[in-house]
């Protein structure tokens, strides 16, 4: 992927993977631009930037570790509920909403994980599919504590730091939404970029081999698991603090459908993939719907044939290739 | 990853080019975003919703008081509170919009309550059910109906037309239950009895085995409580299937039930049914039967209840515009909206000044065969019905 | 006889739709391991020929039902030769996005031409109504989707088990590199099989308007359903197809009639179970 010479030694291998590349800089810095280019679409940025963690804590399980997820939105619900209940129940401060989320979607995750790193493929998919539905119809029947179909009412985010209001135009949403994904994404990179990840990253490519060299297969699938919950369910509890709502479909098979849309979309296991996935997904259903209310599917559907088409394995994927073969002919 | 860098330099370009630059705001406008559902499952809704208000601005012009009307049409996708609200917020901050209308779904209208409340900009639900989304913000009215309103008083009816036992059968998400209490406590009030009742799934295609227990129990009559879409027709074919006469056993439910498309489906089996509604093409009026032949000369096809509450939901933004001149400020707007009370192609109407709700008459009505055709017959009527939901609060 | 066998009897109905719509996808699946996420979208899109034969063209119902199939296969083929064959190499995450993207655009075409609301159909009198057998009311139209699926199933079998062609089906599915190595043309087969799978779809689809309704969301309300089927019956498996989709039927239908609480979460938690008991499917193969 890069064209400097891969050090043979694996520590060194590693450190050159962790080192910051001026693109990555980029691209961060641009995540500061809305704020001053365009400043009536800031309620939308906060919204992308959470999408764009929900699909990152997609990736580590997809991208980096094999494992499909078709029911990823349970955990992401758990977390917007927890916070979200929290706030009704009287505690509407939002930093440690976020930790009583991680903690609820977490243990859900760490669950569920016993499930799922059984299996593979097919039975993969359906079975997080399930998961997930079932989640979907216990929240609706227990709508005295979800609130049903109507979704969770009540919800008040208490000031960030007892000054930052969530205000109509989205500023201190934005902010909030962009520091979460920024620090978790670092947490990431750097989980990434070590041996765990690269074990993962054996898991995903032949599962059977990696016990020959010892590493815990299942207990590895377990943790990475874990943490994908955890980062979903900091997604959710963001978006139940931020828009001051809750309802089922944050639980959705929809939402996990969409999610997993933008990953393929963006390229998986690349980091960056699922972000650019969730802004180009975003930004163009936002467009499309704006321009055409009735018929966008039609055009959201032939962006994903084209992309499709002409960018085998995502944006991401898509670019990387061209690069490559731009790089080898002279 | 350097192509990652130029794209989004590209990226930021194209996002300057198209969004830095709003839209200008005229002074002379009225701007009225229309937030529904036009796209997934609840698209048919907002359809028929949004040729109304096409139909009544064709009808009424698109000025009034001096000023333009101008409509911004924005798509929820489906039920998703988080985006019906941020497109409230992008509607007031970005466009400029004056009037948040439209709101089929309750989740949504819920958040979109919070928005208005925020931004004190009147907010018209043409939809949206549920007692409570009134409260919700001191600027919202409401034009259609409530859940409590329609099934209390299918509810108390029933109980004074002769009905003993009754099994109730809903959909298990917040609509149904509502209209399962509505309807029990409308039922059980005026001396009737409830012999069971059970909830299923809402994604349920097939309800013979529910109708099946229904049926075992032996009841004077069955209450079915669904949504529109695919339900009410399966809902037939299983009353037919195991056997369920609506002459012998009465069958009662909501509008949904006997929704135009579904009797077309369900056939001769469909006669006597007993529905509760706040309106049906069918009914006997001249200025419905007016508004009923342009409808369908602008699209072909009958008015609906979601229909009218676009209409009559434009109607009242209209003559609220009236009252106050042109301002559209939310306080000025709001005032004179309470109390209004107008003619409607559905009958008398009034928004209640104490809860901005709806005050209509609630017909009853009877699949009948008119003309080889079956049509919702109203037989039945009580005017003056306020949300009961509410009226108990107070107390 | 009790009531409970006339539910059962819907259930049965219920499942023999549902294994009309999924059995094509499981050959295709198991075949090929391409993933066909617009598989109902082609039940849809025979669904849609149906009605308009039978609203716009005044076609008696069951004439509609070999056009159905007709159209469904023929609309298979022509994606198979424009799209899909590019991505039979390709990873199955883009296989997805791609019949993603597909069935999306199937959705809004549907709606922008037939509109949003439920298409309405009339069967015809002689499958209205039902005929009382053992003090049970039988529906007459579910008899009748029981027979045809029941003569489809037995046509199936018969096709893959004692003809050339459904031998070769069987090789490719069983072992698709040693298929090909033995001069199976594995490729024009699997167009072929698509186009079958398809039109089966296409067919189900037909059938289901006057069960299920008809919508332009047709094409992924049911596509969990149709998963669901497939991967609990195993793929490239029909009999594995027949025996998931005659399980969920049932099952569902016997959870209706006796546990409604949970007959929401049932066909879930039943899936679930089933494959963890068996994670290739009732009788799949990997």
């Amino acid at each position: 992927m890069t064209s400097e010479a891969i050090p043979v030694r694996p520590v060194q291998y590693l450190q050159a993977q962790m080192r910051w590349r001026w693109s990555e800089a980029a691209f961060w810095l641009a995540t500061l631009l809305p704020f001053v280019l365009t400043p009536n679409y800031l309620v939308l940025a906060s919204q992308i930037a959470i999408t764009a963690l929900f699909v990152l804590s997609l990736d580590l399980i997809l991208g980096f570790s094999g494992i499909v997820s078709l029911g990823h939105a349970a955990y992401f619900g758990v977390g917007a509920y927890t916070a979200g209940l929290l706030s009704t129940w009287g505690w509407g401060e939002p930093l440690t909403g976020l930790v009583a989320a991680a903690l609820a979607a977490g243990l859900f995750g760490y669950v569920t994980s016993f499930i799922i790193a059984r299996f593979r493929h097919l039975a993969l998919i359906m079975i997080t599919l399930g998961i997930g539905l079932v989640l979907q119809e216990a929240a609706n029947s227990a709508g005295w504590l979800t609130g049903g179909f109507d979704g969770l009412q009540g919800i008040h985010t208490w000031r960030i730091f007892g000054r930052f209001r969530f205000d109509l135009y989205g500023y201190t949403a934005y902010a909030y939404s962009l520091a979460g994904l920024f620090v978790i994404f670092l947490v990431a990179r750097r989980l990434i970029h070590s041996p765990f990840g690269l074990a993962l990253r054996g898991i995903r490519e032949n599962g059977l081999r990696m016990p020959a060299i010892g590493a815990p297969v299942h207990a590895h699938i377990r943790t990475i698991y874990t943490i994908a919950a955890i980062v979903a369910g900091v997604a959710g509890a963001l978006l139940a603090e931020t828009t001051e709502t809750v309802s089922l479909e944050a639980l959705g098979f929809q939402r996990s459908a969409d999610v997993l849309v933008m990953l393929i979309l963006g390229g998986t296991g690349r980091l960056y993939g699922g972000l650019i996935g969730a802004v180009v997904y975003m930004v163009a259903r936002d467009q499309f719907s704006g321009l055409n209310p009735q018929f966008w599917y039609f055009w959201i559907g032939l962006l994903l044939i084209a992309v499709v088409t002409l960018l085998p394995n995502g944006i991401l994927g898509g670019l990387a290739h061209l690069a490559r073969r731009l790089r080898v002919t002279p | 990853m350097q192509k990652v860098f130029y794209g989004f330099v590209g990226l930021a370009g194209l996002a300057l080019a198209i969004f830095g630059i709003g839209p200008a705001r005229a002074v002379d406008t009225i701007k009225i975003a229309l937030i529904m559902c036009y796209s997934g499952q609840f698209a048919d809704t907002a359809v028929q919703m949004d040729n109304a208000v096409k139909l009544f601005v064709k009808q009424h012009g698109d000025t009034v008081a001096g000023k333009k009307i101008e409509f911004i049409r924005k798509d929820t996708g489906g039920i998703a509170p988080d985006v019906a609200k941020r497109l409230a917020q992008e509607a007031i901050v970005r466009d400029h919009a004056d009037i948040l209308a439209g709101w089929i779904l309750t989740p949504n209208a819920l958040a979109g309550a919070d928005v208005s409340a925020e931004a004190k900009k009147f907010m018209v639900v043409m939809n949206a059910a549920t007692s409570i989304i009134t409260t919700k913000s001191p600027y919202i009215a409401r034009t259609s109906a409530t859940t409590p309103q329609l099934n209390y008083t299918l509810g108390a009816w029933a109980a004074k037309n002769g009905l003993k036992k009754i099994y109730t059968m809903v959909s298990d998400y917040g609509p149904g239950i509502d209209a399962e209490t509505w309807f029990q406590t409308g039922f059980k009030e005026a001396g009737g009895e409830i012999i069971g009742s059970v909830r299923f799934p809402v994604a349920n295609p097939d309800f013979s085995a529910f109708i099946q227990a229904a049926k075992d129990k032996n009841p004077d009559g069955i209450y079915i409580w669904i949504p529109g879409g695919a339900q009410p027709l399966a809902v037939g074919k299983a009353l037919a299937e195991r056997g369920v006469d609506p002459a012998k056993t009465k069958v009662l439910g909501q509008d949904a039930l006997a929704f135009e498309s579904a009797l077309q489906g369900m056939g001769d089996t469909a006669l006597g049914i007993i529905t509760v509604a706040n309106y049906d093409y069918n009914h006997d009026s001249a200025m419905n039967r007016d508004f009923v032949k342009a409808y369908n000369d602008e699209g072909h096809r009958n008015p609906d209840i979601f229909s009218i509450g676009g209409y009559d939901g434009m109607h009242l933004i209209y003559a609220a515009l009236e009252k106050t001149g042109g301002n559209a400020d939310g306080d000025a707007l709001i005032a004179a909206a309470k109390g209004m009370s107008w003619e409607s192609p559905r009958g008398p109407m009034m928004i209640d000044p104490e809860t901005r709700d709806i005050v209509q008459t609630v017909y009853i009505r009877r699949v009948e065969k008119v003309g080889g055709a079956l049509r919702n017959v109203e037989f039945d009527k009580v005017p003056n019905v306020k949300d009961p939901a509410k009226a108990r609060m107070k107390n | 006889m009790p009531p409970v066998f006339g539910v059962l009897f819907d259930g049965f109905a219920y499942g023999m739709l549902l294994f009309l719509m999924s059995v094509g996808l499981s050959v295709t699946l198991g075949m090929m391991n391409f993933v066909n996420l617009a598989h109902c979208s082609f039940a849809m899109l025979g669904g849609y020929v149906a009605i308009t034969l039978m609203n716009a063209f005044g076609w008696p119902f069951l004439a509609t039902l070999p056009v159905a199939f007709i159209a469904a296969a023929a609309a298979s083929v022509v994606l198979e030769r424009i799209f899909f064959r590019r991505f039979y190499n390709a990873s199955d995450l883009d296989q997805c996005l791609l019949t993603i993207g597909i069935v999306f655009v199937s959705i809004a075409a549907a709606a922008y031409i037939y509109g949003t609301d439920q298409q309405p159909m009339q069967l015809p009198p002689y499958l209205r109504g039902s005929i009382s057998f053992m003090g049970l009311d039988l529906a007459v139209y579910r008899l009748f989707l029981i027979a045809t699926a029941l003569l489809i199933t037995v046509a199936l079998v018969v096709m893959v088990e004692t003809t050339r062609f459904g031998a070769q089906v069987r090789a490719a599915v069983n072992n698709q590199r040693m298929a090909r190595g033995l001069g199976i043309n594995v490729d024009g087969l699997f167009a072929v099989t698509f186009a079958l799978g398809s039109g089966l779809a296409g067919l189900g689809g037909a059938l289901a308007i006057a069960m299920l309704g008809l919508d332009p969301q047709f094409a992924l309300t049911y596509l969990i359903y149709v998963l669901i089927v497939v991967s609990v019956g195993g793929l490239g498996s029909i009999s594995g197809s027949f025996a998931a989709a005659m399980l969920l039927g049932f099952s569902d239908m016997a959870g209706k009639y006796y546990v409604p609480a949970i007959s929401a979460f049932l066909i879930y938690l039943v899936m679930i179970v089933l494959l963890m008991w068996r994670p290739s499917g009732l009788f799949g193969r990997r």
